[in-house]
């Protein structure tokens, strides 16, 4: 009985979280640009799709600023975590309070912030600011990653890797690096997925010309029906699992697949 | 010395932070407490009228509303995630994984398309009311409208309640569930006493990850409110989108930072507090 | 390690790939335009990249408010903006625009004259007319039976939750007040107040505040009736939706004129006005107005579309009548009064 119900609610769950996406889908095979008549089975929205300008370089400039800003963010938190982590209590946790600052607050208020700046130094807003903002909000979390790993991490090794006639740069390469890469790693995935996915920062910092998916699909959903994206969403769809069927693979645990 | 040596590294991000967090913040501060024109700093003098307009009868009902509803989608939510992460933590570990990936599969699609989602099957026209009217019953006229906002935030904010709750479900140590039914608890005193308490801090993440993106979001409420539901994400983007008027934007945004900062500070008591197994939140 | 190497290496591909996909940017000029949503062929921006080599990015806007807004804002450079005529007013009065040498405009020849040296522009030294048309109440013949004539119908609560406004301050607030019997550019507070309630009164009644939206709702059959621009409802022609019809409603309501502006904060001048010259081309202007729907200034366009769509030729949305122009009004800049009219939108979106 208890099994039977488990099934039930899961099932209905996940028609819940489906239905919408597999409705969509559906319709980016439809012929017919309505939503109410079904025309005929087409693949020529997926055609559409890849003529059409506005979308290759919407995803062009998502992924361009995620990959650069996950890079660059990675980069930064990482050696400023070390730092932190050799701070003095004081200094820790005024460093820290003030880091986290971008996590705990709203995106819109965050968002505002940074335009706010940028507008108040006459800076041109465009592809840097949307970086800039990107890397803003992706730091804390490298940071949010890797700290824990720092924590973790038996002092002693650093010590005597510098008893033993090891420079400073040397062990931090040699033995500090290596022991906080998953940390590394995974505040490097999630800053790349928080990109990736990102609406409101992009959205107030951005200029002429320069655009990514979501803002995209923010004004193309305001005009109505767009075919061509449904046919986005089905290559999303299609991509995501192929990936998250990858990783699963190569994953022991499933405990590590939540970011 | 090592330690003294290698906080340098952080010294730069110091200096960034300073630069594009705590400047920022204090320019909306700045604005929210001046008026006049923002391109003319000498046309700038300090006031209070952008906070008082806050208390504008207006505005305040569209706040509360942003917080009744963000209240009530946290609300859903929690009860309906709450099981959710019960059942993918005492599964069998052969679905586990699959389970799991499927229920993460919408997360990684895209928010902006999610959302859109919602409004092809909600929309007068949409899946929905196709459904129903084949099958004989009436449509329902649920977008736009309240009703279609606080579905768009339960749909896109359920995962963040499901996986932290899940996160802890899962590393709650099986030997105390063993000694809890050793000693006496059937399944259902065994639920409340030993593990909903034990699941609080995943509780308090999961209501953490809802609350606050739902009380700021003004994507759900512009795409599946139709205009008519404006909520304080609404009135903030508005007064810079619109109606040029960043002093009042910018006090909207202090006092929504304020309201959530605060909450966080509550919530986080909650979290150190759980040894004494108290109840859950609500 | 491997996925993760794995995953680095598909982002690079995919990039790779959308690169090629977009065409690289070599260092051509590049004009940055800022226009409503499907308000040109994109088509015509690749022929004028083709003919020009000038690559043209397009911003989109949803109400000259928000242009403005976004212009005032700062940070943001456009090249060409697409205003319309109060708004165009508002940018001369704050020295916002650059004149425009028409010895680079040779194809403004081709502009009707009525087009020219309207009152919002009267040395037409800053604007060269774009679309024009009124603003009316597109109905759906198969959900709504009755004549449709009057604003008054877009009150009627036997249509409750099929109505849709425009999320556009000056016309929504601009039929209230034609409905009410005054001018669209009433800035006396008590008139005003009274179209708040009015409009507030509708508010239960209404389906939804859009804009391009519209559009598809209509013709998905959404909602019955919509205050919408004429050209949206030549577009829903062009469509083949014949079912749905536009009128201008016999209280009167707004004519209007978009325009292409260059401003000041503009660093490609030359190359805006080949811009502009391109698109007052007769082949070109004829193409546009039959993708957007809306009505060109260009005679020979204008003429062309209706001999070789003879029935237009009666419909308020393409060519209205005199007695339909003389009863509708321009809106005119409200300076002052701007804060009236915005309170008014302001109480309305907020009312319960």
């Amino acid at each position: 009985m208890v099994k039977f119900l488990r099934k039930f609610y899961m099932s209905l769950i996940f028609i819940f979280l489906y239905a919408p996406i597999i409705v969509l889908i559906i319709y980016s095979f439809n012929e017919s640009k309505s939503r109410g008549h079904w025309g005929g089975f087409t693949l020529k929205w997926y055609a559409e799709l890849f003529r059409d300008r506005e979308i290759i370089k919407a995803l062009y400039y998502t992924f361009l600023v995620a990959l650069l800003s996950s890079i660059i963010s990675t980069v930064i938190g990482t050696f400023s975590a070390i730092g932190i982590h050799n701070m003095g209590l004081l200094g820790k946790k005024f460093a820290l309070n003030i880091n986290y600052l971008p996590v705990l607050n709203p995106d819109i208020v965050t968002g505002i912030a940074l335009m706010t700046l940028f507008i108040s130094l006459n800076i041109q807003l465009g592809f840097v600011t949307m970086l800039i903002s990107h890397v803003v909000f992706n730091i804390p979390y490298v940071i949010l990653s890797v700290l824990p790993k720092l924590k973790q991490m038996n002092k002693h090794t650093t010590e005597a890797a510098l008893d033993l006639g090891a420079t400073p740069a040397y062990a931090l390469r040699k033995v500090v690096i290596p022991e906080i890469m998953p940390g590394v790693i995974t505040g490097a995935l999630i800053a790349f997925t928080l990109s990736i996915d990102d609406f409101v920062i992009s959205f107030f910092n951005t200029g002429p010309g320069v655009t990514n998916l979501s803002i995209h699909i923010f004004s193309m959903a305001r005009k109505g029906v767009k075919p061509s994206i449904n046919a986005l969403t089905t290559l999303m769809l299609l991509t995501v699992v192929i990936l998250l069927l990858l990783i699963n693979k190569r994953t022991t645990k499933g405990d590590e697949l939540i970011p | 010395m090592k330690k003294n040596r290698a906080k340098i590294l952080a010294y730069p991000y110091m200096v960034w932070m300073i630069i594009f967090i705590v400047i920022p913040l204090f320019l909306v501060l700045f604005y929210s407490l001046t008026k006049g024109n923002i391109h003319d700093p000498s046309s700038l003098s300090f006031s209070l009228e952008s906070y008082a307009r806050v208390f504008d009868r207006n505005y305040l009902t569209s706040i509360v509303k942003s917080f009744k509803l963000a209240f009530i989608s946290t609300l859903l939510c929690f009860f309906l995630g709450y099981p959710v992460a019960l059942i993918i933590a005492t599964i069998k570990a052969k679905y586990k994984n699959i389970l799991l990936m499927f229920f993460l599969v919408p997360i990684w699609m895209n928010f902006l398309l999610r959302t859109y989602a919602w409004m092809s099957i909600l929309s007068p026209n949409g899946f929905l009311n196709r459904l129903l009217s084949f099958l004989g019953l009436p449509a329902l006229s649920i977008m736009p409208g309240q009703t279609a906002v606080l579905l768009g935030m339960i749909y896109n904010f359920l995962p963040f309640m499901v996986l932290p709750i899940y996160t802890v479900l899962s590393k709650i140590d099986k030997s105390v569930l063993e000694a809890a039914s050793d000693l006496g608890a059937n399944k259902i005193g065994t639920f409340f006493k030993v593990i909903l308490p034990l699941s609080v801090p995943g509780i308090v993440s999961g209501i953490t990850m809802v609350f606050m993106p739902a009380v700021s979001t003004f994507v759900i409420s512009r795409l599946l409110g139709g205009g008519k539901e404006s909520l304080i994400g609404n009135l903030i983007e508005e007064q810079f989108s619109l109606y040029r008027d960043w002093h009042f934007g910018s006090a909207l945004s202090i006092i929504l930072m304020i309201v959530i900062l605060i909450s966080m500070a509550v919530m986080s008591r909650f979290e150190s507090d759980n040894d004494n197994g108290g109840a859950p939140i609500w | 390690m491997k996925k993760k190497c794995m995953l680095f290496l598909s982002c690079i591909t995919i990039l790779i790939g959308l690169t090629v996909l977009s065409g690289c940017n070599s260092d051509k000029v590049v004009l940055n335009i800022f226009n409503w949503g499907e308000y040109i062929d994109p088509e015509l921006l690749v022929k004028f990249e083709k003919e020009t080599g000038i690559r043209v990015n397009q911003d989109l806007f949803e109400t000259n408010e928000h242009m403005l807004a976004k212009l005032e804002g700062g940070g943001s450079y456009y090249d060409v903006i697409f205003p319309s005529d109060y708004v165009i007013e508002e940018m001369i009065k704050k020295d916002m625009l650059q004149k425009i040498d028409f010895n680079n405009v040779p194809n403004f020849k081709y502009v009707g004259d009525r087009f020219k040296n309207l009152n919002y522009d009267p040395t037409n030294e800053y604007s060269v007319p774009y679309f024009w048309g009124t603003l009316g109440i597109l109905y759906n013949t198969e959900m709504v039976d009755e004549e449709v004539d009057s604003w008054d119908i877009l009150w009627d609560e036997k249509y409750a939750g099929q109505i849709l406004m425009l999320d556009s301050m000056r016309d929504t607030i601009g039929v209230a007040l034609r409905k009410l019997g005054y001018s669209v550019n009433t800035t006396d507070p008590e008139i005003l107040e009274q179209a708040k309630n009015l409009l507030i009164q509708q508010k239960p009644l209404v389906n939804g505040y859009y804009v391009d939206e519209i559009k598809d709702m209509m013709i998905n059959g959404d909602a019955a009736l919509a205050l919408n621009w004429s050209g949206s409802a030549m577009d829903i022609y062009w469509e083949g939706a014949d079912y749905i019809k536009f009128v201008v409603p016999k209280e009167g309501a707004n004519l209007w004129f978009d325009c292409m502006v260059i401003p000041k904060t503009s660093k490609h001048k030359k190359e805006a006005e080949m811009f502009i010259n391109f698109m007052l081309d007769p082949e070109n202007a004829y193409q546009n107005s039959l993708y957007v729907g809306y009505v060109s200034p260009v005679t020979e366009a204008f003429e062309r579309i209706m001999q070789e769509n003879p029935e237009i030729a009666d419909m308020d949305a393409y060519n209205p009548s005199d007695e339909v122009l003389d009863n509708c009004e321009v809106f005119i800049d409200l300076g002052d009064a701007r804060p009236l009219f915005n309170n008014v939108w302001t109480e309305k979106k907020y009312a319960e």
